[in-house]
């Protein structure tokens, strides 16, 4: 089972961040079309056309409800879609299971921490690791991913002992280890404090640009938005209210009416 | 398959290379015992349960052999709840199977090479009764607490089923299920062909089953400290988690669940050839509910607690008899939910590290790896 790592089980190849400054950015990596989303007679998302580009750091953000998480539950196939389809990288995926989504590059960090408490920060690491390298390239793979995550030091302790903040980082260079092409945030700094959310910003970024991965990332805190994003999604009622650069969604009094909850 | 050398597992200083690195297959966070000290013991306790017979006789010895035959239903349980995070109530089905199987097969080809294929088409049947009632409830999206009532309602149908056959109509060629009375005249367990064979009883059987439970013991020491015992223990931690890292979550709780049905298929097997009988009392609801008292009071994440509990709980219940035997059953389980809902074993094995670890010099990194068992 380890070690059955077939062509689409490893890590992608991907464009280097030259290749992509040079290259065309505007090739679509995630492409939704009318995705739907009900739960009994409750509508989450409802014929959502969202799109990422490769390489592209999008934040989506909207008030509560809005189905931000619902969406990305659907991209990853964590949750099976009413309707619509779901295109990744060319390819229908609308019927595929999650693992065969994540090992097509797709990954996911949940919003609520889930290291696996029990086990050291390196067993934490290696697990998504061991499933495509052995030997010493899983260790070198292992040891970058905790000195990434800014862990180096905490090899030996339980995941369980590290604060929020780390436990955060820990699990994006969990799921950054996987080399993905897409990488799914979802509220990523909920808790931190502003130097851990700088630290993650900084990560996001860096990941983002140095290593190519395109990032949709869910967050609240407009700071936190501004910092990192291309471009920012909007949606609201299940539905994508507004999309473009992030100056033009701050200053839309529509996005600040629904945001207030219709005072205005 | 290959595991990672570096901080794998810690091994003592003193151990040669050779030692150290046959011993770390076997160590890992996912057992209690990842010292020298253990595998002394370990070896102590082996000698001494080889040396049982000549100290007690051959009754007595072929008494404790059934202990040792639940011992592979307790692991089964182990594995299956401890390890994969599915609570089976249903194991006695397998290993009631398995037995049947045997059984039959055995009585129709009452010749060793039959009863060589009747054990394996036995262990082969629980295996297969696993995957089928694991597949449906694992692809069928049956999780948690229903899985334990649909594993539990498994046994009682069969209960049900197996005490009404005990017309003529059920005879499978010589062998009858016999209903209630079960099937008595079930053949001692034999290995080979014709002349070049063993038949085991009493003695030979105690030393054959004492060997198949310390090689299962060390399989599966080294199964849920290797890769795939990594990604076990991840599945049973957070499935959704699991699966953002491109693993077959249901393929796994599958593999693993058909593991434990050919585990509890073995023990059925055994069982049936230790007593010469099988009969559906082993679909009732009290056998049913032994395995997870063997392996709630032992500590469910622990194999060693498994087997330990296993052997001691039915020694313990064996020797008192009757129904004070099941009240006291019932009040151990009661007292290790309430008081120690890890079990026993991890709570002497932590209890034993932090004794050693008082008034000693502060541990090196590498030696806390083993304390986060």
């Amino acid at each position: 089972m380890s070690t059955n790592q077939d062509a689409s089980g490893g890590p992608n190849v991907r464009q280097t961040a030259a290749e992509l400054a040079t290259g065309d950015r505007t090739d679509t990596l995630l492409q939704t079309e009318d995705l739907r989303k009900e739960f009994g007679g409750f509508t989450a998302t409802d014929e959502v056309d969202f799109s990422v580009a490769e390489g592209e750091l999008r934040c989506l953000i909207g008030p509560n409800g809005a189905g931000k998480s619902t969406l990305l539950n659907l991209v990853t196939g964590t949750y099976d879609a009413s309707g619509g389809s779901i295109y990744y990288d060319g390819h229908d995926v609308t019927d595929l299971d999650p693992h065969q989504r994540v090992r097509k590059g797709i990954s996911m960090k949940f919003q609520v921490p889930s290291v696996y408490g029990d086990l050291t920060v390196r067993e934490n690491a290696r697990l998504p690791i061991q499933r495509f390298a052995d030997g010493d390239e899983r260790r070198r793979r292992v040891d970058d991913a905790i000195e990434a995550a800014g862990l180096a030091g905490y090899e030996h302790v339980d995941a369980s002992q590290l604060s929020h903040g780390q436990q955060q980082q820990l699990e994006i260079g969990m799921a950054a280890a996987l080399e993905p092409d897409l990488l799914l945030l979802d509220e990523p700094v909920a808790g931190l404090d502003v130097a851990e959310r700088e630290a993650i910003a900084e990560r996001v970024t860096r990941l983002n640009e140095a290593e190519g991965i395109a990032f949709v990332v869910i967050e609240h805190d407009t700071e936190f938005v501004a910092n990192i994003a291309d471009e920012v999604t909007v949606l609201h009622n299940g539905e994508i209210f507004r999309e473009g650069p992030i100056e033009a969604i701050e200053s839309d009094p529509e996005v600040q009416r629904i945001y207030l909850g219709g005072e205005h | 398959m290959a595991t990672e050398t570096s901080g794998a597992g810690p091994a003592d200083a003193g151990d040669s290379g050779a030692l150290a690195g046959l011993r770390s297959r076997f160590e890992g966070p996912n057992t209690v015992g990842n010292s020298r000290g253990f595998w002394v013991g370990f070896l102590v306790a082996v000698l001494a349960l080889a040396a049982y017979p000549f100290v007690v006789g051959s009754y007595q010895a072929s008494r404790f052999s059934l202990f040792l035959v639940y011992a592979f239903l307790g692991l089964s349980l182990s594995v299956v709840w401890g390890y994969a995070g599915v609570l089976s109530f249903g194991q006695v089905v397998f290993f009631g199977v398995a037995g049947y199987t045997f059984g039959v097969v055995s009585v129709n080809f009452a010749t060793p090479a039959g009863i060589t294929g009747a054990f394996l088409v036995g262990v082969f049947g629980g295996a297969l009764m696993a995957f089928v009632l694991g597949y449906f409830m694992i692809y069928g999206g049956v999780r948690n607490v229903y899985v334990t009532i649909i594993t539990l309602v498994s046994t009682l149908v069969l209960h049900t089923f197996m005490a009404q056959t005990a017309g003529d109509e059920w005879t499978i060629g010589e062998a009858a299920l016999g209903g209630f009375n079960g099937m008595p005249t079930i053949p001692n367990l034999a290995f080979g062909v014709g002349g070049a064979s063993i038949t085991f009883s009493s003695m030979t059987f105690y030393y054959l089953v004492l060997g198949l439970l310390v090689a299962t013991y060390l399989g599966l020491r080294a199964l849920v400290n290797s890769d795939y015992g990594r990604v076990m223990v991840a599945v049973r931690e957070d499935e959704d988690r699991t699966r953002m890292f491109g693993y077959d979550v249901e393929r796994v709780k599958l593999a693993v669940f058909t593991l434990g049905g050919a585990l509890a298929g073995l023990s059925g097997v055994l069982y049936a050839a230790w007593g010469n009988y099988m009969s559906p009392g082993v679909f009732e609801l009290t056998f049913a509910s032994l395995p997870v008292i063997w392996v709630s009071v032992g500590g469910r994440k622990t194999l060693l607690g498994a087997v330990t509990a296993t052997v001691g709980i039915e020694f313990l219940r064996n020797s008192l008899g009757g129904e004070l035997a099941f009240v006291i059953v019932g009040v151990l389980l009661l007292v290790f939910i309430l008081g120690l809902p890890g079990g026993i074993v991890p709570w002497v094995h932590r209890t034993y590290v932090e004794m050693r670890s008082d008034g000693a010099t502060p541990e090196p990194p590498e030696a806390s790896a083993e304390v986060s068992d």
